[in-house]
């Protein structure tokens, strides 16, 4: 199925060729180009409804079929815009840290250690470094909903790089902490995608969350459609903000 | 003698019945309780199994409307025990007027076990102008319910008779008896059957065997006990442990009712169907539920006939209206109705030889279904057994198949 | 959120004390005569009811139950059956929402719930009875041609020994039911965030299913799970038409007690309810048993970094054709009733009718408006009654701010999980008692008791989703609470609202124990009439009560979709 992968952009890191994304005849994303080194973080801003969801859900491949859109996505010298999402080996983190309510924080954590990893002590180990590094030992046993809002976003990093992903997306995963905690978060993400060498890349409208990124800046859209994402019931959204 | 001896017990009960009846406040006379009737919702509970009939009381709640005023409610029953049960129930609660059912269409062990328990109203038969035309003389079973004398506690409304209804396009010659209809059924596996034992029909089935299977048919109509019905009824579970795995469904499966077999006799599933109503053939084909080629025959050493009947629970709500259907019931029109052989064709009740002329003109009119046997083709009716030997089939039935 | 209100609303606790009634009154309504039932049943069960001659407490009564010829295997076969039917409901609807969710085939899927819940059970069975029976229609359609059949093949389909047609028959329900419950239940839970983040995680879209998604839906649909289950267990009117009949089901079984002429019986039969009480309870617990194996199992995968769960067109198109065959096999049951009730005369093996009439209808339609008269009244009233007792506790929460604990659940669906006929029974006895029996107050009040909680379960969630700062507005501005319910809360739920009174007037009109109980006869509804009927065999008599009953509650949910889709009243 797969034809010998194309050997353009670089061999390591993420890059985006000629990305274009439209929703019903108005085009979001129009010829996105751009390379995001290992251990660098790019940062695209725009307003709210210029696209920048969508193209992070495009580039994890979870984009909704309303959408138009294409364009290459080489992941280390992989084009992977045509495989399912789980092959990608795309990682993301959300808004919302997304724990599994159902399971504990080290069962959300060995769910997300490949399957290929065996062995049951080797992957425990794997849990235990994993939360250690987070400052959360010894929290294997937790029920996520009784940690706090920074824990949460902590393990939910820690998930995201246990499941070994080659490149990492944000999704202005620091916008719902207060102030203090959002520059600890931040600077804890950097850090550990950089030390892992990922490349990633950052979605926000926050200019602090660019500072601190350091990489490259891409502004999107003009940001002349009104800011309503979506203009469905109110209730809906009302419940997904409900803590 | 007999006869005397019930003439007097019947002469006993009418005085006592009328000390009953003014006990009870009912009018003294027929104009009066027409009186009463007028307006009033008559409670009908009867088994609703078969259409023709249903149509019929449909008919005549139509026509007690109209000549009397009285509403009359098919209440539908699948079971007549349901409304039995109905009756036992509000007496225990002691609800000794008011009750929910003023008729009900009974016979046999139900009526049994009603009279016995005191559930019923009466006497109330010699109320009705029309109960005189009964040829309770010709007809016995319309008097003796099953060997029981209803002295009065239920009213005839039409004859039944024990058929077997064939498809002649497949079998030429049926079998005509018991012994014959095994030696057929071996010839031709999986070719009959009978409803669930539960139904009457499915008792009956065996209960007309045992009638020819039995040393002695006379002992029938006594009550009998358990261990002489199981030294009795042998040769009948001889007959039927043969029998049973060669029925429809290998003797594991049986239809719900009379309907649901005649359902497959149509389909041609089964060549053969037991039918309580000497008309079944004519109205089926009529009625384009049978194929025109099923035909009637009954057994050489005779079948069983009985009467259907309506009662009066003694705490009916509306006794006047009751009395006013179950006379309706007896009039020449109804019986006449109750017999035209593309409805339910059931003979009549009434002695045609104490109509007037033109009432007995409606009968001579009525045509003879292409598939109904003649008077001299059905040939003499044999009496119910007792209702205990029935009890006793079924239970006997179930201790040994139901698993 | 509470907080926003509570400037507007006043203090705490001092909200609207009228309100505050309803939940107890609600309970009490619908749990008094539960409990009342079921004690009256248990006295029986040990041989006390003075009204029928015992007055002797003893053992007599579970003695002679067990005498009963065919109790072993009616056990088995309820029990075999129940737990099927459940488990491949189950199996069914879970299987399609992980496979299915999200597209179009699953949208026309939940688009299509609303008639087939609307569509009484018995009539379903009717329907596919009169479909897959060896003389059925669809074996009309293939014979001879195909098969070769002159004659209906002497193969037990329907009332089949094992029981499958019954477990058929059953799903044919259940699983748009439990559909239903799952989709309203889906709504609750992040699925496109959560299954994007799974997959992200390097696993396919099952196994997301299987270890993130059908946890956490399960846990929002175990009461209704519960409640199909008792009722698989449980069900009088379709075992009648589809089961085997020798020995029937246990519940056919302990309605033929009930129903004997021996009134003698009514002893072993109210053991019998007690006994099928257990007998529920058990199967409940050992269900949950089952879960706490598989959520076990499921733990254990998790851990290994989930199983191989194999996905893709051939899976996906399994599940939708097993939850699709309930539409296929409803719809063409009805199709072939309604074939039948035009019928003047249909053989095997004719694929359809060789002669035509109305005669059935026209000498039937009379007879229909009375029962159909006694239903629609009945429903209109229970479901309205039933709204407005849902809605005066759910606003009850609103205004009182307190939200029910867990267990007022549990209590919602007593009538549900406890067997009908365990607590019928007895309180028909206290309604012949008070002379109540035959009258509409027991019969709405009976089948308010099935109501209430499907009002509640239909009506409970999109309540308390509802924005409330609407009614900070509303209240802001007209500024009396009742102004804000009746101009602007209400209108604003008015298609969650209409759509629960279509459920509870479907409910109502389904209803068969609890009218043949409380109706006494007096009162019938078409469900009674069409069950009763169905024992006739005549299939174009059947039809016509099947399809009358069919249609009323159908007619009111498409009155209600319609009502709802407009914008205005």
């Amino acid at each position: 199925m797969n034809a010998p992968a194309p050997k353009r952009p670089g061999r390591a890191g993420l890059a985006l060729c000629g990305v274009r994304i439209a929703l019903n005849g108005t085009e979001l994303v129009a010829g996105l180009t751009l390379a995001v080194a290992p251990g660098e973080v790019a940062t695209v801003m725009g307003p709210s409804g210029a696209g920048k969801s969508s193209l992070l859900s495009y580039l994890c491949g979870t984009l909704d079929a309303a959408f138009a859109a294409q364009g290459e996505i080489w992941v280390d010298g992989r084009e992977v815009s045509r495989l399912p999402v789980e092959r990608r080996r795309i990682g993301i983190l959300f808004q919302d840290d997304l724990l599994f309510p159902h399971l504990t924080v080290g069962e959300n954590l060995l769910f997300a250690i490949p399957r290929e990893i065996p062995g049951r002590r080797a992957r425990r180990e794997l849990v235990r470094r994993a939360l250690a590094e987070a400052g959360l030992p010894g929290m294997e046993d937790r029920d996520p909903a009784t940690l706090s809002g920074g824990q949460r976003a902590r393990v939910a990093l820690m998930r995201t790089l246990l499941s070994r992903p080659r490149a990492v997306l944000l999704d202005e995963p620091f916008s719902r902490l207060d102030a203090p905690l959002k520059a600890a978060i931040r600077q804890f993400v950097f850090d550990h995608v950089r030390a892992e060498g990922l490349p990633t890349l950052l979605v926000t409208h926050d200019p602090e969350d660019a500072r601190a990124a350091g990489g490259p800046l891409l502004q999107l859209g003009p940001g002349l459609r009104d800011g309503r994402e979506d203009p469905g019931a109110p209730a809906a959204r009302n419940r997904e903000d409900a803590p | 003698m007999i006869a005397a001896l019930r003439s007097l017990t019947v002469t006993a009960a009418v005085f006592a019945a009328l000390r009953l009846a003014e006990a009870q406040g009912l009018p003294p006379t027929w104009e009066g309780i027409l009186e009463r009737a007028r307006g009033q919702d008559v409670y009908w509970n009867a088994w609703a199994g078969d259409e023709p009939t249903n149509a019929f009381i449909a008919w005549v709640g139509r026509r007690v409307k109209e000549t009397a005023g009285v509403n009359l409610v098919h209440v539908k029953l699948s079971l007549t025990a349901e409304a039995v049960s109905r009756v036992v129930a509000e007496k225990a609660a002691g609800r000794h007027e008011g009750g929910s059912i003023d008729l009900i269409w009974i016979n046999g062990e139900n009526f049994l076990a009603m009279k016995e328990q005191g559930l019923l109203f009466g006497p109330f038969t010699h109320r009705l102008p029309h109960f005189g035309l009964v040829d309770t003389a010709g007809k016995p079973s319309t008097v003796i319910d099953f060997t029981v004398p209803t002295e009065g506690y239920e009213s005839p409304w039409r004859m039944a008779r024990i058929v077997y209804v064939y498809d002649a396009a497949r079998l030429p010659r049926p079998p005509r008896s018991i012994p014959a209809m095994l030696d057929w059924a071996r010839a031709n596996p999986g070719r009959i059957t009978h409803p669930r034992i539960r139904n009457f029909l499915g008792s009956t089935f065996l209960k007309q065997a045992l009638y020819e299977l039995i040393d002695d048919p006379g002992r029938l109509v006594r009550p009998v006990g358990e261990e002489e019905f199981l030294a009795r009824s042998a040769p009948l579970w001889r007959w039927y442990e043969e029998l049973k795995p060669l029925l429809w469904r290998r003797g594991e499966q049986f239809p719900e009712s009379g309907p649901a077999m005649r359902a497959l006799l149509a389909d041609g599933e089964i060549d053969i169907m037991i039918s309580f109503n000497p008309n079944e053939a004519t109205a089926g084909i009529a009625r384009g539920i049978l194929p025109p080629t099923v035909r009637t025959f009954v057994l050489e050493r005779g079948t069983i006939g009985n009467t259907s009947f309506v009662a009066i629970p003694y705490n009916a709500r509306h006794k006047e209206g009751a009395l006013v259907v179950a006379d309706f019931l007896l009039t020449p029109e109804s019986q006449a109705r109750a017999m035209h052989p593309e409805g339910m064709g059931n003979p009549t009740v009434l002695d045609l030889d104490r109509l007037a002329p033109e009432d007995r003109r409606r009968f001579a009119a009525l045509p003879r279904g292409v598939a109904t046997l003649s008077p001299e083709e059905l040939g003499r009716a044999l009496p119910e057994p007792h209702p205990s030997w029935m009890n006793r089939i079924v239970a006997e039935w179930e201790r040994r198949y139901s698993r | 959120m509470g907080t926003a209100v509570l400037p507007l609303t006043g203090k705490r606790g001092s909200g609207s004390p009228l309100l505050a009634l309803f939940p107890a009154a609600a309970l009490l309504l619908f749990l008094a005569p539960v409990l009342a039932g079921l004690a009256s049943t248990a006295l029986a069960a040990f041989g006390y009811l003075p009204a029928l001659g015992g007055t002797a407490p003893g053992l007599d009564p579970w003695r002679r139950l067990f005498a009963v010829p065919g109790l072993g295997a009616s056990l088995g076969l309820t029990l075999r059956t129940g737990f099927l039917a459940a488990a491949v409901s189950l199996a069914a609807v879970l299987g399609l929402c992980a496979t299915l969710h999200g597209s179009r085939l699953f949208r026309w899927l939940s688009r299509m719930l609303a008639p087939l819940l609307a569509l009484p059970h018995a009539a379903a069975a009717i329907g596919l009875a009169f479909l897959i029976a060896p003389s059925g229609w669809v074996s009309r359609l293939l014979s001879p041609g195909l098969t070769g059949w002159q004659r209906p093949p002497d193969i037990a389909i329907v009332h089949d020994p094992f029981g499958l047609c019954l477990v058929l028959g059953l799903t044919l329900k259940e699983i748009p039911y439990l559909l239903f419950m799952a989709v309203a239940a889906l709504e609750q839970i992040r699925v496109r965030e959560q299954l994007a983040v799974c997959r992200t995680l390097g696993h396919g879209r099952a196994a997301a299913w299987l270890h993130v998604l059908i946890p956490q839906l399960y846990r929002q649909i175990r009461l209704p799970v519960y409640a199909v289950l008792a009722f698989s267990l449980s069900v009088v009117d379709v075992a009648v038409i589809l089961a085997p009949t020798e020995p029937p089901p246990f519940s056919v079984l302990l309605f033929r007690l009930f129903t004997d002429r021996d009134l003698g019986l009514f002893f072993p039969a109210s053991a019998g309810a007690l006994l099928q009480l257990a007998l529920t309870v058990a199967a409940i617990g050992v269900w949950r048993l089952g879960e706490c194996a598989a959520g076990g199992l499921g733990r254990r995968l998790v851990c290994r970094g989930g199983a191989r769960v194999p996905e893709g067109p051939a899976v996906s198109g399994f599940f939708g054709a097993v939850a699709g065959l309930p539409v296929l096999l409803s719809l063409g049951g009805a199709l072939a009733l309604a074939l039948g009730s035009l019928s003047r005369s249909w053989f095997f093996p004719q694929a359809l009718p060789s002669a035509w009439t109305l005669a059935h209808w026209m000498r039937h339609a009379p007879e229909l408006l009375r029962p159909a008269g006694v239903t629609f009244a009945a429903a209109l009233a229970a479901a309205a009654v039933g709204l407005f007792l849902v809605i005066g506790c759910l606003q009850n929460e609103r205004v009182n701010g307190r939200n029910p604990a867990a267990r007022t659940l549990w209590l919602l669906y007593t009538p549900l999980l406890v067997p009908q006929i365990a607590f019928l029974s007895g309180l028909q006895v206290l309604l012949v008692r008070l002379g109540l029996d035959g009258t509409w107050t027991a019969l709405v009040g009976s089948h308010l008791l099935f109501v209430f909680p499907y009002l509640f379960l239909s009506l409970a969630d999109p309540w308390r989703a509802f924005d409330l700062r609407y009614r900070t507005v509303a209240l802001s501005l007209c500024g009396s609470r009742a102004r804000s319910f009746l101009r602007v809360e209400l209108p604003l739920m008015r298609r969650a609202v209409l759509f629960a009174f279509a459920v509870g007037f479907a409910v109502s009109a389904n209803q068969y124990l609890p009218t043949l109980f409380a109706g006494a006869g007096r009162l019938t509804t078409l469900t009674v009439e069409a069950v009763t009927l169905a024992s006739g065999n005549d299939p174009r008599v059947t039809g016509i009560y099947a399809l009358a009953q069919a249609a009323l509650p159908l007619a009111v949910f498409a009155a209600a979709l319609a009502l709802g889709a407009r914008r205005r009243f």
